[in-house]
Order: structure tokens, then C-alpha cells, then sequence
């Protein structure tokens, strides 16, 4: 992790000094334990504050939309697939974007730690290779990394980037076992009573706070649909059918867009399983569309563009 | 929404209709005097690319039991290309509507062109069989505060 931090701030220096970016975004050490937060570097004297481990879990693409400035930016495989569609989706130039890519085996769950942690409180938390290591007071603690990964990236299957102008390391292999949908073709087959139940209870822990929203790199728009008064689409209220509208057309917003990263999971004070949606559309897309986010540059986004032989069985 | 009174029961389905097609199949079937059922209240629209999923969404949590969204042809669309972008949109909405537990049925589909008048009351023959049949709308309707 050291390695890659200091290639990180090599190549942020030098793009810096010879005038290529006007400002590196990427991570820095947080106040908690093993928190990293994003932070902006103007001056090449400063990018010893930048920092690389499994804690760098933020999508930083959320920063890019309608930025003027050049910009030189730190991205996992995740991130690099929503840089993406900012470029397609023309939030940003490409010319001014510099990606400074990556490959990422996994974030660290924060939620899991606060599981096994059960209370107590860490206050150093030292990364190894494959595990990590808690200690607080009274205890020292050491977990497999791969029991705190995130669900998003237990089954991430682009854990390169996709985009980048520099790559720091070498390139990981894919995992090619994991099933994305497998969670989704799972609940597909239980009743309709049942994912109505599933869908009303998720949603009636929303609190309606809007944090999935603003941790989320698509949701960019300068007046979201969600605060519109005039006209009002959306019941402002946490009534249970005014959550559920929100929830689906944050979900439908996302269609052919959403890449997976997880930031919204990671952002919701109330565990609503978000992800069960937004991955929903993701395999119909896939299905119907063969689109898969952030990989190809040239493929159009799936509903700006149509064929006529597109499936039509659903319509009388 | 007036109480519903489980006996006398009827349907109650939002029709969107595109101006130039099926509003105008909708006009031909009234004025050649074909007979289909009254449950369909129609809301006209430029192009069937003009609904947005919102509508939808709305209509049901104001408690319509059915909702019908009809435009035109493949190939027929005034703007050239709206019901192609509307049909995409309406394949993923139509599948998460199941998957979230919205009943098949209660939101539907359909082309019928502006010559097609027998077409046009036979799918609303059929809608309003199929939502009389799903019963009342319960899911995703807004319970109205005493």
C-alpha cells in the first residue's frame, strides 16, 4: 500500500510541476482510524498529504460534473467506468480529465468493522495484505480482508480500470467466478408478495435524506427532479408509496448508467439495500441491450439510443 | 377516489394516448360507434416518448387501477424515432414494476394506429377484462389522511 501511495504522489507531483492538471484530486488521511477522505491538491509541495489503502472507498467521479479546470484524478476500476460516462454524457471534457488509475482488490466495508468491532472502540487499524488489523485498549483483533468487503466488490468484476492515463502497479486479474446477478435472479424467483413485502419494508427505513443522492457520481443534475416543487412529482413526505416513488425512479435514473460502485450503500445512515434495484436494471440492460457501463467509450448510452428490432413483447 | 364499494366495483384506467395514433384510433372508434368499456380516462399526449415513468407512478399512488400507455407503430412515429426511445424505457420499467411486486397487468402497453378503431377498443376490451380481473389497486397507493 505504501508503494502505490508514493507512485501516487510521484506521478501527482510531476503532473502538477509541469503544468498539466490544475488540481489532484484524491485521498488524504481522515480524523478516524483508517478513514481516508478526499481531499484537492493545487500545490505540488502538498501531495505528501495523498494517501492509498482500502479505506479510499469514496467514488471521487461524484466531484468531476461541470468542473472548468483541468483536472487530475485518482480512480479504482469503479470510478474510472462513472469518469466514463461523465465523458460520454459530456460533464467533462476528456482532454481535461487525467486519470490516474488504480487496480483495487476491494475496499473495506466500514459497516462490517463497526459488526465485528460489536461496540468497542478501534483506535488504530493497520492494513496487511489480506487482513486487517483492529486494536483498541484492551484488544487487538485481526480479520481476512475478504470477510469486510463490501458487497458491491465481492462481486466486482472490473476491479481494472477502464479509463486511465497512468496506471500505478500492474494490472490484477478479473475475477471471473463471481456471479453479479446471483442475488437478483434469487429474489426474481420468489413471489410477488413477497418482493412487494421485501421492496415496502426496505423502503419504509428511508428517512429520506437524500445521501445516496449526493454521494452518487450520476446524480449530477443542477435541480433534481426529487426537490422540484413546480410541479411536485415527487410526495415530499417518508408516507411509505412517497418513498417507494423516490426509490424507483432513483433506481430508473440510474438505468445504463450505474456502475456498481456502491457509494450509495456505503452514504445510507439506514441500511436500505439500495443496490437491489439499481442491479436489477443493470442485468435487464445487459439483457436487453447488451450495455454494460463504463466499458466501451464508443457504445451510446442504452436509452439514448434504439434499434428497431429492439425486444417488444411486453406491448400489446 | 370515492369509497369503493366491492360489489359495484369498476375499474378505473388511465389511458396515456399519443396525438397522433392511438388518440386518434380512439377518435375513429368513437365517432364509427364501436363499443368498448367506459373505465379508460384519457390523458392525450404529443408522442408516447412523453410519458415519463413519474406519470405512471403518480397516477398509481392516486389510486387508478390500471394504466395503459398506447402510441404508435414502429416505424409510424410522427417524431420519427419517440416510440422507439419509449419503447426502451418501457422495458425496463415494465420489468421492475414485476420485480418490485407491482401485479403484471396493472401497467400496460400497446401500439394502435390511427386507422386502426376496431384494434383500439379491443385493447381496451382487454385491459379493462385483465384489471378487473387483478381486483383493486393496493400497491403503491397513497393512503388519503382522514
Amino acid at each position: 500500500m505504501e508503494k502505490v501511495s508514493a507512485e501516487i504522489r510521484d506521478v501527482a507531483r510531476k503532473l502538477l510541476e509541469e503544468d498539466k492538471v490544475d488540481l489532484i484530486i484524491g485521498f488524504e488521511k481522515g480524523s478516524l482510524p483508517f478513514r481516508a477522505t478526499p481531499c484537492s491538491i493545487r500545490d505540488p509541495k502538498e501531495v505528501e498529504r495523498l494517501i492509498w489503502n482500502s479505506g479510499c472507498e469514496n467514488n471521487l467521479a461524484v466531484y468531476i460534473p461541470k468542473k472548468k479546470e483541468r483536472i487530475g484524478i485518482i480512480a479504482k476500476g469503479c470510478d474510472s467506468r462513472s469518469l466514463m460516462g461523465h465523458v460520454k454524457e459530456k460533464q467533462i471534457e476528456r482532454e481535461k480529465l487525467v486519470i490516474i488509475g488504480v487496480p483495487c482488490k476491494g475496499m473495506v466495508d466500514r459497516k462490517k468493522v463497526d459488526r465485528v468491532l460489536d461496540g468497542r472502540e478501534a483506535l488504530e487499524i493497520e492494513e496487511k495484505s489480506e487482513e486487517l488489523i483492529l486494536k483498541g485498549h484492551d484488544f487487538e483483533e485481526v480479520v481476512p480482508k475478504g470477510d469486510l468487503l463490501p458487497d458491491s466488490c465481492k462481486t466486482c468484476t472490473h476491479r481494472n480500470p477502464t479509463l486511465f492515463d497512468f496506471m500505478i502497479g500492474d494490472n490484477l486479474d478479473e475475477n471471473k467466478e463471481a456471479d453479479e446477478f446471483e442475488a437478483i435472479n434469487k429474489f426474481e424467483a420468489r413471489s410477488s408478495d413477497e418482493r412487494w413485502e421485501y421492496f415496502t419494508r426496505e423502503a419504509n427505513k428511508c428517512i429520506r435524506c437524500y445521501a445516496c443522492r449526493n454521494a452518487c457520481p450520476l446524480c449530477y443534475c443542477e435541480e433534481c427532479c426529487v426537490d422540484n416543487s413546480q410541479p411536485q412529482w415527487f410526495g415530499k413526505s417518508i408516507e411509505l408509496t412517497d418513498t417507494q416513488v423516490f426509490h424507483i425512479m432513483r433506481a430508473f435514473h440510474a438505468t445504463g448508467r450505474c456502475v456498481d460502485c456502491g457509494a450509495c450503500v456505503r452514504a445510507c445512515p439506514m441500511d436500505v439495500d439500495l443496490r437491489f434495484l439499481n442491479k436489477k436494471i443493470e442485468k435487464d440492460v445487459r439483457e436487453l441491450y447488451s450495455f454494460e457501463a463504463g466499458v466501451d467509450i464508443d457504445q451510446p448510452p442504452p436509452l439514448s439510443t434504439f434499434r428497431p428490432d429492439d425486444q417488444d413483447e411486453f406491448i400489446k | 377516489m370515492e369509497e369503493r364499494n366491492e360489489a359495484s366495483w369498476e375499474p378505473k384506467i388511465l389511458a396515456f394516448l399519443c396525438n397522433w395514433c392511438s388518440y386518434a384510433g380512439a377518435d375513429l372508434a368513437g365517432i364509427s360507434r364501436i363499443q368498448y368499456p367506459p373505465n379508460t380516462r384519457t390523458i392525450r399526449v404529443p408522442c408516447s416518448g412523453r410519458v415519463n415513468p413519474l406519470f405512471i407512478l403518480r397516477a398509481l399512488q392516486d389510486g387508478v387501477d390500471g394504466i395503459l400507455v398506447s402510441g404508435c407503430h414502429p416505424g409510424d412515429c410522427h417524431y420519427l424515432s419517440g416510440n422507439y426511445a419509449a419503447r426502451r424505457k418501457f422495458a425496463i420499467l415494465d420489468r421492475l414494476f414485476e420485480y418490485i411486486g407491482i401485479e403484471k397487468g396493472r401497467v400496460q402497453f400497446s401500439w394502435v394506429s390511427a386507422a386502426e378503431a376496431n384494434r383500439f377498443a379491443e385493447v381496451i376490451n382487454e385491459v379493462t377484462d385483465e384489471v378487473r380481473k387483478l381486483g383493486p389497486a393496493k400497491r403503491l397507493v397513497k393512503k388519503k389522511v382522514e
